[in-house]
């Protein structure tokens, strides 16, 4: 239920275990192993893009600009903090 | 690897911990929902960075803890039959039922596999037509995708010896048995980060409305669930009690869209047994009627032996333990009399023992140099 | 619901290498035949005879499937119980291979583990000198099963073993960890993956008597095997009455070994190993031990911990945050989780 892990596809494919189907797979790397991965339900995802795996199935696609804005938070609570100081 | 490792940063992670000590100015009660975030609390010993009157408690976010006695009892049984193939998680595999576990069954002949998504035994179901491959379905929404596309595919291409176990539950409804309840001592919730990636949180607002509890729906790593305690201790603190988005580097609004509609398609909510809790109305997922003839329960003629909301909730686990209150964060691991002498993992008392993501598991197998007790 | 999980019967989590096979040992096996060699729980017994000492050691392999990517289970074979020589310090002198074949077992499956254990004992250096060989009716072995035990002579003068580790005494591992745990578990789950990932099987004696060579105080060897690093410090802990501590950010895995073991739940610390080994020794040797195994096929080796800490006879492990937790033996043998 929890375990889904970041992973970087590098391949597309559309074949399911050669059977021919609309379903998108791919290859996924998850920082240097590769797993076949289906992308049925990250119709938008590309080659390059980093999406979250959950048993063999891609559910997600990291958002990097979110990922990257986390690491801001601490100062802008801290900036908050310092205005809200102020004001009083 | 990149989008893990940054957020097992110990210099950011010390500042979030300093960050939550000077927000928190009275004791709080953070109940955590998923079993995988229990088990990167333990593992990480973030529990170590957090103020001593801050409590988290450990919710029922383990479907292998939730899973009925008797629906494993079923898994033995259709395992056993002639020509069966049963196909399931590494998870669900340990856990006993009555009388023992799907592992234990195995050891004495049963064609049991561990399988690492229900793709793998819908493969081997295609691969032999001789078999009834049979899955074991269980998880919380986040799986829930995969299994219906499992199902889909089947039915899609016909494959007639394929057929799953269902047990599938839902987590809002869990969480309003717990905050109903007038036992429990949750004041916030961190909410499961990859439950929400498939559903989205708007089901969470009118819970947070009604209850006036803050929930931060929260991911995995060590800063996730960090940055999850100060956003929600920073909502206790003034006072407010609304749904936040911690993980928005995998969760919106809506969740994922194209997985909703397919879980939809093939599955609709139905009243479900939790061990350790009893029944809770609309808690868990069922294979609609179209489907219905992909259902191992119909199948293998143990549908009739199924729970309604009419049935008396069972006694069962051993006098003693005291799962289904951890399940409910109403006692913590540490507080039960049994914990770590007469049940271990080894002599389990329970489900949430027994599951290495189950409560009692994570405390036991990472207990911290604070004391066994802390 | 019982209390007791299979408190009747040998369960399958008593081989796997944690709680349980640790527990069915100490319950069981040492006392039935108690005596100081055995009692010392090291990976052989070294034994007096007139002015020399032998070392003597037996290993059984039953691993599934019995070919993976790396090697196959004749291959371990050899390896493994050289590899137990070699954690007394001791130059191996010959092995014996004993095989129990179930009726049905191809001929051609059986040619190739000789072959392969032909091979390995050629690198190792070593001759299989004796053995046997039984059949049993098809249904009661699955496939093959290998025993093999050795021989060898301990030309040093240390004793080594848990219970010459000495406070402050410095970890080393001999190079990364995990790699045949998940590459036989990828095999035999049927879990696919992409990336060529191989068994670590390799012998291990000549990187401990180049240690030997050049002179450095071992106090304790251990090779890793089921159970993983943890299982092998936690027992060395236990025996030594030593506290133990490990710093998660020194211990050396591959990227691939880490990413598969992320996506699989696993914890490397507690995943299978067949040619890696952690070595004691006191602290001023630490930086000679090194240079000296990375000169002898060991270049991955870091140093990873040291004797000492608040909780004598316990392992700890300081994580990648700086926390500190206890480690313990899982019940039995990991399996891949979706939580």
């Amino acid at each position: 239920m929890c375990l889904a892990v970041p992973g970087k596809i590098t391949d597309l494919d559309t074949n399911l275990d050669g059977v021919p189907a609309p379903l998108r797979c791919g290859k996924v790397d998850f920082g240097g192993i590769v797993k076949k991965v289906n992308l049925a339900f990250v119709p938008e995802a590309a080659v390059g893009d980093y999406v979250l795996v959950h048993v063999g199935f891609a559910i997600a696609r990291v958002d990097e600009a979110e990922a990257a804005r986390m690491f801001d938070y601490l100062r802008q609570i801290d900036e908050l903090e310092d205005l809200e100081e102020d004001g009083r | 690897m990149r989008f893990i490792d940054e957020y097992r940063d110990a210099g950011e992670a010390r500042q979030y911990a300093d960050a939550i000590a000077r927000a928190a100015t009275r004791p709080w009660t953070i109940m955590e929902v998923c079993g995988g975030q229990t088990h990167a609390i333990a593992r990480f010993g973030i529990d170590e960075l957090l103020p001593p009157f801050l409590t988290l408690v450990h919710g029922p976010g383990c479907p292998v803890c939730v899973t009925p006695v008797e629906l494993i009892d079923k898994a033995i049984e259709i395992a056993e039959r002639p020509a069966v193939t049963f196909c399931s998680f590494g998870d669900m595999l340990r856990v006993t039922g009555r009388r023992e576990s799907l592992l234990e069954a195995k050891a004495r002949g049963a064609d049991v596999r561990m399988v690492y998504s229900p793709l793998d035994a819908l493969k081997l179901a295609r691969a032999n037509p001789a078999k009834d491959v049979v899955f074991f379905a269980v998880g919380f929404e986040t799986t829930a995708p995969a299994n219906a596309m499992a199902v889909h595919l089947a039915a899609r291409e016909g494959v007639r010896n394929f057929s799953v176990l269902v047990s599938h539950v839902l987590v809002p409804p869990a969480m309003e048995a717990i905050l109903s309840s007038r036992a429990s001592r949750v004041q916030g919730f961190l909410a499961a980060g990859h439950v929400c990636t498939v559903m989205g949180f708007t089901e969470y607002e009118p819970l947070a409305r009604k209850y006036r509890v803050p929930i931060v729906v929260t991911g995995f790593e060590p800063l996730d669930i960090l940055q999850g305690v100060l956003m929600c201790v920073r909502q206790l603190e003034a006072g407010r009690a609304e749904v936040e988005n911690q993980y928005t580097r995998s969760v919106r609004r809506e969740g994922n869209v194209e997985a909703r509609k397919l879980i939809m398609e093939i599955f609709e909510v139905v009243p479900r047994r939790w061990r350790g809790i009893g029944s809770i109305p609309a808690s868990g997922l069922g294979l609609r009627a179209p489907y219905a003839a992909f259902d191992a329960e119909r199948r293998f003629g143990l549908a009739e032996r199924g729970f309604g909301l009419a049935e008396p909730v069972e006694e069962e686990e051993e006098g003693e333990c005291l799962s289904g209150l951890v399940l409910q964060g109403l006692k913590r691991p540490p507080e039960c009399p049994a914990f770590g002498t007469r049940c271990t993992p080894e002599h389990p008392l329970g489900a949430t023992m027994v599951s290495s993501e189950g409560a009692c598991a994570a405390y036991y197998r990472y207990r911290h140099l604070a004391g066994v007790g802390a | 619901m019982r209390v007791a999980v299979g408190a009747k019967t040998i369960l399958l989590a008593h081989g796997g290498g944690g709680k349980l096979m640790h527990d069915l040992l100490a319950e069981e096996v040492f006392p039935a035949f108690a005596n100081p060699l055995l009692d010392e729980r090291h990976d052989g017994a070294v034994l007096e005879v007139g002015g020399a000492r032998v070392a003597f050691t037996t290993d059984s392999y039953v691993v599934r499937p019995y070919v993976f990517p790396g090697g196959d289970i004749g291959v371990l074979a050899v390896n493994g119980t050289v590899n137990d020589l070699a954690m007394c310090g001791a130059r191996p002198l010959g092995i014996s291979a004993a095989f129990i074949l179930e009726e049905g077992f191809p001929l051609e499956a059986f040619r190739s583990v000789l072959a392969s254990m032909r091979q390995a004992a050629a690198a190792a250096g070593v001759a299989v000198v004796t053995g046997d060989t039984k059949v049993v009716d098809h249904g009661k072995g699955d496939g093959i099963f290998v025993n093999t035990a050795g021989i060898g002579v301990v030309e040093h003068r240390f004793k080594i073993g848990p219970s010459s580790v000495r406070p402050e005494d410095a970890i080393l591992l001999s190079g990364d960890l995990g790699r045949h745990g998940v590459t036989v578990l990828a095999a035999r789950e049927g879990i696919e993956f992409e990336t060529a990932l191989a068994s670590d099987t390799a012998p291990l004696h000549r990187a401990v008597l180049a240690l030997l060579d050049a002179g450095i105080e071992i106090h304790c060897l251990r090779d890793l095997t089921r159970g993983g690093l943890a299982a092998a410090l936690i027992e060395i802990a236990e025996v030594s009455g030593l506290a133990l501590e490990i710093e998660e950010a020194r211990i050396p895995v591959g990227d691939e070994v880490r990413g598969a073991c992320e996506i699989l739940g696993l914890d490397p610390i507690h995943v299978a190993n067949e040619g890696r080994f952690v070595v004691f020794v006191p602290p001023p040797d630490a930086d000679r031990a090194l240079a000296v195994l990375a000169a002898h096929g060991s270049p991955g080796a870091r140093p990873i911990g040291r004797a000492g800490g608040k909780h004598p006879g316990r392992l700890s492990l300081r994580t990648a945050l700086g926390t500190l937790r206890l480690v313990d033996l899982p019940s039995g043998e990991q399996l891949p989780r979706i939580c």
